[in-house]
């Protein structure tokens, strides 16, 4: 797994339960150091130890606790910039939906190692969306999910989200179905083009 | 289909070419000049136009608004339509003076010229400047993608950089605690406390003799002849002593100019002194580096762990020492093995 994940699952742990809390699941997962590097690989099993160690810790099911990782990454003030590369995505959050298609090509072309779910929106309508997710690890369909409504959030958009888990031969098949009930419910957080620099 | 399909009016039409309106330019050249035949600027693309914020460029000369950097030369309307269909790159005249490239085209019927532009390598600072937004680009422009790996890339080098920041503390920290003198390649002061403390357990089953050696005039070298011909000092010195020394014994470099020898299974006084003769013996010989002589010999103290009753490394050291220092007091270049009865009894040797 990719150490932009494992560094995730740190900083919200960090950053929601304390550093303590942090070190404790470390050691109880037994991975001999207590900071995930972002830009290196780690085996899968390293991460299935801490989140499974996280859960028990915290007394939290995977689903939800995946879910809260994937929001407090976007909602996270104090690193704004999957947010932002995420508003790259379009103007509105419909448009970001649809260039939701593009993300895992997108996401390789400026890390080449990093391997992200492939996601594929169908359209039922201007108001109704599916959004279709597969990856071979299993179990993260809940932390896009997160991420989704996060990015509502971001935009201002009023949404209702469902998510329902398959799983084929090859890995997690889900499917989130996106209801988009008002897309200027809310104040839109802002994205300036030009606003990193 | 084909020309032929197409009704005789619309043949004519397809051998005209299409006809665009405005907005239809806009949409697709959203940073386009359309100048007339008088060199004059008749319309401007609505992202050009956020470039200059409270100018008004109609009705400008083309010439006096922009610099031409290629081709150059470009003063009169019929330079321009003579350069139909190649690539330009002017600059503004007024400040800020963003660099731009693009495309000229002559219009037909004498409508002037058309010229294209995108704003070129210095993209994210004007988007930035002028606070342009996705919707000012033409979906067909690759802008905003390069604009995202830009960013993407950013964030991931930030990420690379903290990475290299931690990799080079944690060799450092490594370093510290290191069992290797990196410049001579002995054992350091860290080895041999802690060899030490492993022969101080095993005695008396393990015996030895230890050296205390010290390298005189070697401040002087140093001195005379800079730190890198010091430097060469202490690694032919260590290279005598393990020359002089066997495969299990130990050599430490245990400070500066110090090192200490443990000879394992050797309680030889006779044995002891000849090779501590032959070091140095060896070491006044001069070393050269880069064409200097650069000269030092070698004070040492001798003990051996059958001396004692109670060994412990303090005393082992601490006698080492002394008989070091009766060396260094007799005039140096020479040993001492210490005795147990003090210094009536220190032999003194070479």
């Amino acid at each position: 797994m990719h150490g932009l994940v494992n560094r995730s699952i740190q900083r919200f742990v960090q950053n929601t339960y304390g550093e303590q809390t942090w070190a404790d699941i470390c050691h109880d997962a037994e991975l001999g150091f207590a900071n995930f590097e972002s830009m290196l690989s780690y085996d899968s099993s390293q991460t299935e130890a801490v989140l499974n160690v996280t859960c028990k810790k915290l007394q939290r099911g995977r689903i939800g606790l995946l879910e809260d990782i994937g929001t407090f990454l976007i909602s996270d003030p104090a690193s704004d910039a999957l947010r932002r590369l995420l508003r790259f995505g379009g103007e509105n959050f419909e448009e970001f939906l649809l260039s939701l298609d593009d993300l895992h090509d997108r996401a390789q072309l400026a890390l080449p190692d990093l391997d992200l779910p492939s996601l594929e929106l169908r359209e039922h309508s201007a108001k109704s969306f599916e959004l279709q997710y597969k990856w071979q690890e299993p179990g993260f369909g809940t932390l896009v999910l997160g991420i989704l409504r996060a990015m509502a959030d971001d935009y201002g958009a009023l949404v209702l989200l469902d998510h329902s888990h398959g799983q084929d031969d090859v890995g997690d098949h889900d499917r989130i179905s996106i209801s988009l009930l008002d897309a200027e419910f809310a104040q839109d957080r802002g994205f300036e083009l030009g606003g990193a620099h | 289909m084909r020309v032929a399909d197409f009704a005789p009016s619309d043949v004519k039409a397809y051998h005209k070419g299409p006809l665009l309106g405005k907005v239809a330019i806009d949409r697709l050249m959203p940073m386009h000049l359309w100048v007339g035949p008088t060199g004059h600027v008749i319309r401007v693309g609505p992202t050009l136009r956020k470039l200059r914020p409270g100018q008004a460029l109609v009705g400008q000369r083309l010439t006096e608004l922009l610099e031409f950097r290629r081709p150059r030369g470009v003063q009169v309307m019929a330079d321009l339509i003579a350069r139909d269909g190649a690539s330009i790159q002017v600059l503004f005249r007024a400040a800020p003076r963003s660099s731009m490239k693009g495309i000229i085209v002559a219009l037909p019927q004498q409508q002037g010229v058309l010229i294209n532009l995108s704003i070129g390598i210095s993209v994210a600072e004007t988007v930035s400047k002028f606070g342009l937004v996705s919707k000012d680009f033409a979906p067909s422009d690759p802008t905003v993608e390069m604009l995202y790996l830009i960013e993407a890339q950013s964030a991931i080098l930030k990420e690379s950089k903290k990475l290299n920041t931690r990799l080079q503390g944690a060799k450092i920290a490594a370093e510290e605690q290191a069992y290797t003198d990196t410049l001579t390649g002995l054992k350091n002061r860290r080895a041999l406390d802690h060899i030490m403390g492993r022969l101080i357990g095993r005695a008396p089953n393990d015996k030895f003799g230890l050296m205390h050696v010290d390298l005189d005039f070697f401040k002087s070298v140093n001195d005379t002849h800079g730190h890198a011909a010091g430097d060469h000092v202490l690694q032919e010195a260590a290279r005598i002593f393990i020359e002089e020394t066997r495969s299990d014994d130990i050599v430490a470099r245990s400070g500066g100019d110090e090192f200490v020898l443990i000879l394992m299974d050797c309680v030889d006084e006779k044995m002891l002194n000849k090779i501590a003769g032959r070091i140095i013996d060896r070491l006044q010989r001069p070393i050269m580096f880069d064409g200097l002589d650069c000269r030092v010999s070698a004070s040492i103290g001798i003990t051996l762990s059958n001396n004692y009753n109670e060994l412990t490394a303090d005393q082992v050291c601490s006698d080492a020492d002394a008989a070091l220092y009766q060396s260094k007091h007799k005039g140096r270049s020479c040993y001492t093995l210490f005795t147990p009865d003090g210094d009536k009894h220190l032999q003194k040797g070479n």
